[in-house]
């Protein structure tokens, strides 16, 4: 029973500090979690602290490759909506008004 | 603003300061009680006379973050480092010391320490504690400051108050949780994420909680707010008036940035950011008792030098872990400047009687105020070349005198979110919309492309002031408009049309 950071991981340390197995490390290219060291978190806390504090959906998976924060569940943009969004930026929107 | 003649502490300024930068926020400054302003004297940040002569650095110890804004990315590391907004290395406890002390013992005049992220410092209670714990011991002589969301404030206050702390910065965007569920989509909580309105609430009112228990502990607190057009333009005004109330000694609006490339939810969602016109009005709003000082900087978090001034590349942890400093001698040479600099502050500013401009030249009495963006470096000169100039300070010349509105910068406002990438076009579009309505830009040189590009968009560059005390030039230019016909009837009419 482990989590695991893969590669969407932005390198933001919160993680870190909240493990109570002190089983994530910093370390290149993106954070890693030592897989005999994780508990996910059962003993200690209702929730594994690493995902619920992960800024970046899909960056923690569990043993099955499953997102614990998938696509919408933290910005609130759905996947479908995410993509509109992605090609519209590269169409040459004003975002400022200039006076 | 009515230009007032000031006399602070014996310093006596006769018209030609006290319609300068310097008088308006001095004069915001006698408004505040004693020791609040003894407090703000020395501090680059807050003190408009102050930052002339002293400086801040930042250290970044702190990358986690315990909530989510909508204008922040979260990835400070970004890949080009010598732009605003990107910090390079996050420094451990004791790496942040040995940089401050190296800093303090070459840079005398640096007396304040930040720690503002790159995520939250608060956030990071061991390592923020501990950069202050051995600085307290160590350098007695340099103030410490820190900036914080406001989740994590109310339970650190005690720990706080037990360093030489001498001011706070809260981001308070809202004190409505349904305005709050807007910019705020989650926050972590209790060893949980908490998500949309009952988010908001808990951290609306825990920064209310850490901005009360502050001010009884006697600490300076600062309110920064991000403007966010649509969401929390007007409610800010609220923000405003309930921040003061309980204390906070000034509220300092800041503009969104929200470029899609930086991949923010407001960047993505096209959510824009204020026109410089908002920004200015929302500022002369909150400004009210006239305790807000619009010079404060959006500087770069890891920033060392005097404000406005980059320095940062003299000190990469390579450079500093070889430096042996001795604190105790650099301390007694720090002192020996602090108090050249006291006694220069403390002289008889010199007397430079400039006559109210309307007297000199009767044509201004049909003229309009003229706002001017001015490239400096510090040290109240026109004295920065036009290229390097991340921030311009925004002065207003009118029949009255000449006054500073603002600094307006084309770089960061928190400590998070870092800049991505900008091409030339895409950098001067950017410069281009910090100059908005302003008529005149004036620099220490400027290159030929960029002359014809401001000229393009009607905007005058003038670097024939260069080195020249900055409300002296600004006051030249106004005269030389005015004698170029720029405010008669005709050219009006023009300028309508163009309109
Ligand atoms: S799930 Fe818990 S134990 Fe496992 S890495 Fe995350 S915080 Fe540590
Ligand atoms: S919290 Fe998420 S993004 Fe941040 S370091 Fe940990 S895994 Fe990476
Ligand atoms: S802007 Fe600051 S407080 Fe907000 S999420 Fe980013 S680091 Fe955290």
């Amino acid at each position: 029973m482990a989590l695991t950071i893969i590669d969407a991981c932005v390198n933001c340390w919160a993680c870190e500090p909240l493990c109570p197995q002190q089983a994530i490390h910093a370390a290149k290219p993106h954070f890693y979690i030592d897989a005999t060291q994780c508990s996910e978190c059962s003993g200690d806390f209702a929730d594994p602290q690493c995902a619920s504090i992960c800024p970046v959906e899909g960056a923690i998976v569990d043993a099955a490759g499953i997102a614990l924060n998938p696509p919408g569940s933290l910005t609130g943009i759905t996947p479908e909506r995410m993509a509109a969004l992605q090609l519209k930026r590269h169409a040459p929107t004003p975002l400022h008004v200039i006076e | 603003m009515a230009i007032t003649v000031l006399n602070q502490g014996g310093k006596t300024a006769l018209t030609g300061c006290a319609a300068s930068s310097c008088g308006s926020s001095a004069d915001a400054l006698a408004q505040l009680p004693a020791a609040l302003r003894a407090k703000i004297n020395n501090h680059p940040c807050f003190s408009e006379d102050a930052h002339h002569h002293y400086a801040r650095m930042h250290v970044a110890v702190a990358p986690a973050c315990n909530i989510q804004c909508h204008y922040c990315n979260r990835k400070y590391d970004c890949s080009n480092e010598s732009r605003p907004g990107v910090v390079s290395e996050v420094l451990t406890p004791d790496q942040a010391v040995k940089k401050t002390l190296a800093v303090a013992a070459a840079i005398p005049q640096m007396t304040v320490l930040g720690i503002a992220g790159p995520g939250d410092p608060l956030a990071n209670p061991a390592r923020t504690f501990e950069t202050f714990r051995q600085l307290t011991a160590k350098a007695p002589d340099i103030k410490l400051c820190v900036s914080t969301n406001g989740l994590a404030l109310p339970e650190v206050i005690d720990e706080l108050c037990q360093h030489n702390i001498e001011h706070v910065t809260i981001t308070i965007n809202c004190v409505d949780p349904d305005i709050g569920a807007q910019i705020y989509p989650w926050i972590f909580w209790n060893h949980r994420r908490i998500k949309g309105r009952k988010a908001a609430e808990i951290l609306i009112a825990q920064q209310q909680k850490g901005l009360e228990l502050l001010v009884a502990q006697g600490i300076l607190v600062k309110v920064n707010s991000v403007l966010i057009p649509g969401i929390n333009d007007e409610h800010l005004k609220e923000v405003s008036r309930i921040v003061k109330a309980k204390g906070a000694f000034l509220h300092n609006v800041m503009p969104l940035i929200s470029e899609p490339e930086h991949g923010t939810f407001y960047g993505l969602t096209g959510q824009r950011g204020p026109t410089s016109a908002e920004l200015q009005t929302l500022q002369d709003a909150c400004a009210g008792d006239m305790r807000m000082m619009r010079h404060c900087r959006q500087c770069r978090a890891d920033a060392v030098g005097m404000l406005g001034e980059d320095r940062g590349q003299e000190f990469t942890l390579d450079k500093i872990e070889q430096l042996d400093v001795d604190y105790a001698a650099a301390m007694v040479q720090r002192a020996k400047v602090h108090a050249a600099i006291e006694a220069k502050r403390a002289a008889p500013a010199p007397i430079t009687p400039t006559a109210p401009l309307v007297t000199l030249n009767p044509q201004f009495r049909t003229s309009r105020p003229v706002l001017m963006a001015v490239a400096s470096g510090g040290g109240g000169l026109v004295n920065q070349h036009f290229g390097e100039a991340n921030e311009f300070l925004i002065y207003e010349a009118s029949s009255r005198g000449v006054r500073l509105v603002g600094a307006r910068t084309a770089g960061r406002y928190c400590h998070g979110p870092a800049q991505c990438d900008d091409s030339s076009a895409q950098r001067f579009a950017k410069i281009l919309r910090v100059l908005a309505g302003c008529e005149v830009v004036l620099c220490a040189k400027i290159g030929y492309e960029p002359w014809q590009q401001l000229e393009a968009a009607g905007i005058i560059p003038n670097s024939e002031h260069a080195l020249e005390s900055i409300e002296t030039a600004v006051a030249a230019v106004y005269q030389e408009l005015s004698a170029n016909g720029r405010f008669s009837a005709a050219a009006v009419a023009t300028q309508r049309r163009s309109a």
